[in-house]
């Protein structure tokens, strides 16, 4: 795999009148990976990705492209190119001519720009393709010719703005790997919005999580899922159950938290480390799949009575409320055996303090 | 029987006895009956009211030819040379106006469609359609002062030193150029932006992406895109221009006809009508004809206009 060519974000900030859509990003992405930003609609990424592909000048900071400052290049002139949401592809033309849009820019020849269009239906697994009209592909066909389209410009980097979400669950599992696997045969730089987290954590190198125009983590997905920065990542990412309260003790790396279900002891976050103080409004998360209905064990324990249950297949789901009314959720794998019992069921969960995270009050990301 | 008892169940009797009467009427009266006795007159002879219906009154088509020529006393063949050339030059000038039309319109249409927003692309809208509320014939006399010997340009190009001596654009045809251009503007304006409206920007931003300058972005997305647009208004102003009677009556040099101004001398200080009427076929069936050539050539089909 090349090296490839990295994307640098220094203090950039994007306002658009009175409203700031980007507040003081840095974010160093190197060549060759696959970065996604993360956050829910309106929180900025989409932004970023247009301030990279130049379709508009951040109002302060600066983006440079392999090493080169990138203020005042238009879109045109930019070693990037950009996958668009409903992909825009040019429907009076034909798939190969789509897909060779770029050497015709840079006037090569119609011999050249076939043979070119041929090799790259070749790797979006669509050879002899090319004379139709875009209309009489299926969507997931369009997918991967708008992505051979922008890797016909030979982008040093690639922008996707969550090119999936216009397609059904099943084809956007298998448009991920392909992505995936593209990006791994190409060798060049993807940067990836997307709002679905699912896709973030399978396809990303690193994942940068936003909210309302802030970076609040960067970091490998797993990192992010387990030892998320800000209770808003903890909630965003993946499901959690979260409890706040007041810190009432500090041991090692560890909290415990007065909260309205009791105390609660749980590892404090590593970007919470030395600013959390006895005494501090904090939040503990604790996974579904981390709670347990044994209640034995550890000195987490949560009295709560079964509201529903949800069967899945090889999870189940049951969502609980606490004495204080909180609603708590538990996923289990399905071993065949016996279930958590029907609505009402008086039962004491448990978890770990290990598989619990506890971080500084925050606001929660929205449903 | 059954598609009139479904259409009668679907919209009732009273509308759909009105939807029937309106769209019959529509076509039959007010296209097909004067068009075909427009026809009809025009293969008669012009006889004086007493003759008509008599053992003289035959179909003919002396009043086709005659735009073509006629034998002379001495049998020789002589060219109508004035009206064919009136004919040649109303065409030639139609087209020319269209063309004019169209290279003024595109973009005034790609600014309204994609760029301008909000309130000031209303207030542009409002401002192309608002001097359309005065008179045909008043907007034409504007045009003659703004045009005429002592007019707004020739004085403005005299005061900056351009000019010595005015130019006569009346003589020059130039005014009636722009007056017919301008007569026509929103009938080009607005099928074209009517297309170019619905073009995804995206598409616009992904060629600009892909590294495409402006000219072909146009070339190759948007002009494309609004084909049907452009071919659709092109339509209406090359018809109109070459039908147009008022502006070239007002703005037309004393040198020049327009084919229409014939048509319009045959009915009236002519009086004959068969003539009248021949003339008027001929401008119509040529205008149709050249109309399909364009379209053959350009290749637009006649299905895509009317969307």
């Amino acid at each position: 795999m090349s090296a490839g060519v990295g994307v640098d974000l220094k203090d950039v900030w994007i306002r658009f009148g009175e409203f700031v859509a980007v507040r003081e990003a840095n974010v160093a992405i190197e060549g060759g990976e696959f970065f996604s930003f993360l956050g829910p609609s309106g929180c900025g990424k989409t932004t970023i990705l247009r301030a990279v592909s130049g379709f508009l000048d951040p109002s302060e900071g600066t983006i440079s492209i392999g090493g080169a400052n990138m203020a005042g290049i238009g879109p045109n002139k930019r070693p990037t190119a950009l996958i668009f949401q409903n992909l825009a592809l040019f429907p009076l033309m034909t798939v190969w001519e789509n897909i060779a849009f770029a050497m015709e820019v840079q006037g090569a020849g119609k011999k050249e720009r076939r043979r070119r269009a041929d090799e790259l239906l070749e790797l979006i697994a669509l050879p002899g393709q090319g004379e139709k009209m875009v209309s009489e592909l299926s969507g997931g066909q369009r997918q991967r010719v708008a992505i051979a389209r922008a890797l016909c410009a030979q982008p040093d980097v690639l922008l996707l703005d969550e090119p999936l979400s216009a397609l059904d669950l099943k084809l956007r599992q298998h448009m991920r790997s392909e992505l995936r696997a593209i990006q791994r045969q190409v060798g060049i730089t993807f940067i990836y919005i997307t709002h679905d987290q699912g896709e973030a954590l399978t396809m990303s190198d690193h994942v940068a999580v936003m909210k309302a125009g802030v970076i609040e983590q960067i970091s490998d997905g797993q990192t992010i899922y387990d030892d998320p920065s800000t209770a808003f990542v903890a909630s965003f990412v993946g499901e959690n159950n979260a409890f706040a309260g007041k810190v009432s003790a500090i041991s090692k790396n560890q909290a415990t938290i007065d909260t309205s279900v009791g105390k609660l002891r749980g590892r404090i976050a590593t970007a919470a480390r030395g600013t959390i103080n006895k005494g501090d409004e904090a939040m503990i998360f604790v996974r579904p799949e981390a709670v347990s209905m044994s209640g034995t064990g550890t000195s987490n324990k949560i009295k709560a009575r079964v509201r529903t249950e949800e069967f899945e297949g090889a999870v189940y789901n049951v969502f609980l409320n606490t004495e204080s009314g909180e609603a708590v959720k538990l996923s289990a794998v399905n071993q065949g055996g016996a279930r958590a019992g029907s609505p009402g069921t008086e039962m004491t969960l448990s978890f770990n303090a290990a598989q619990a995270v506890v971080l500084p009050r925050g606001e929660l990301a929205s449903e | 029987m059954n598609v009139f008892k479904n259409f009668f169940d679907k919209h009732g009797l009273i509308v759909g006895g009105y939807l029937i009467f309106a769209v019959s009427f529509w076509i039959l009266i007010l296209i097909l009956l004067p068009q075909l006795n427009m026809l009809d007159f025009s293969f008669r002879f012009n006889l004086p009211p007493s003759k008509v219906g008599g053992p003289e009154d035959v179909y003919t088509a002396s009043n086709y030819t005659f735009l073509m020529g006629r034998y002379n006393h001495e049998d020789v063949w002589v060219w109508n040379s004035t009206d064919l050339t009136v004919f040649y030059r109303t065409i030639l000038a139609a087209v020319f106006v269209t063309f004019f039309d169209l290279l003024l319109c595109y973009p005034i249409a790609y600014f309204l469609a994609q760029v301008a927003r909000g309130g000031f692309a209303r207030l542009l809208v409002l401002s192309l359609v608002v001097p359309f509320w005065v008179n045909e014939i008043l907007r034409a006399f504007a045009f003659r002062i703004l045009f005429g010997d002592v007019g707004v340009i020739n004085a403005t190009l005299k005061s900056m030193g351009i000019i010595d001596d005015s130019i006569d654009f009346i003589r020059e045809d130039i005014a009636l150029y722009a007056g017919l251009g301008y007569a026509y503007i929103l009938l080009m304006i607005f099928p074209i932006y009517n297309a170019i409206e619905s073009l995804d920007k995206n598409q616009i931003e992904a060629a600009r992406d892909l590294g495409s300058p402006w000219w072909r972005i146009h070339w190759r997305v948007v002009i494309p895109f609004a084909k049907p647009g452009i071919t659709s208004g092109c339509t209406m102003v090359f018809m109109l221009s070459a039908g147009a009677l008022a502006a070239p009556q007002i703005l037309g040099g004393p040198s020049s006809l327009w084919f229409t101004q014939l048509i319009y001398q045959w009915f009236n200080t002519g009086g004959n009508w068969p003539r009248g009427s021949a003339y008027a076929i001929i401008l119509l069936a040529s205008c149709i004809i050249f109309v399909l050539l364009m379209m053959r050539l350009f290749k637009v089909k006649l299905g895509e206009i009317g969307r």
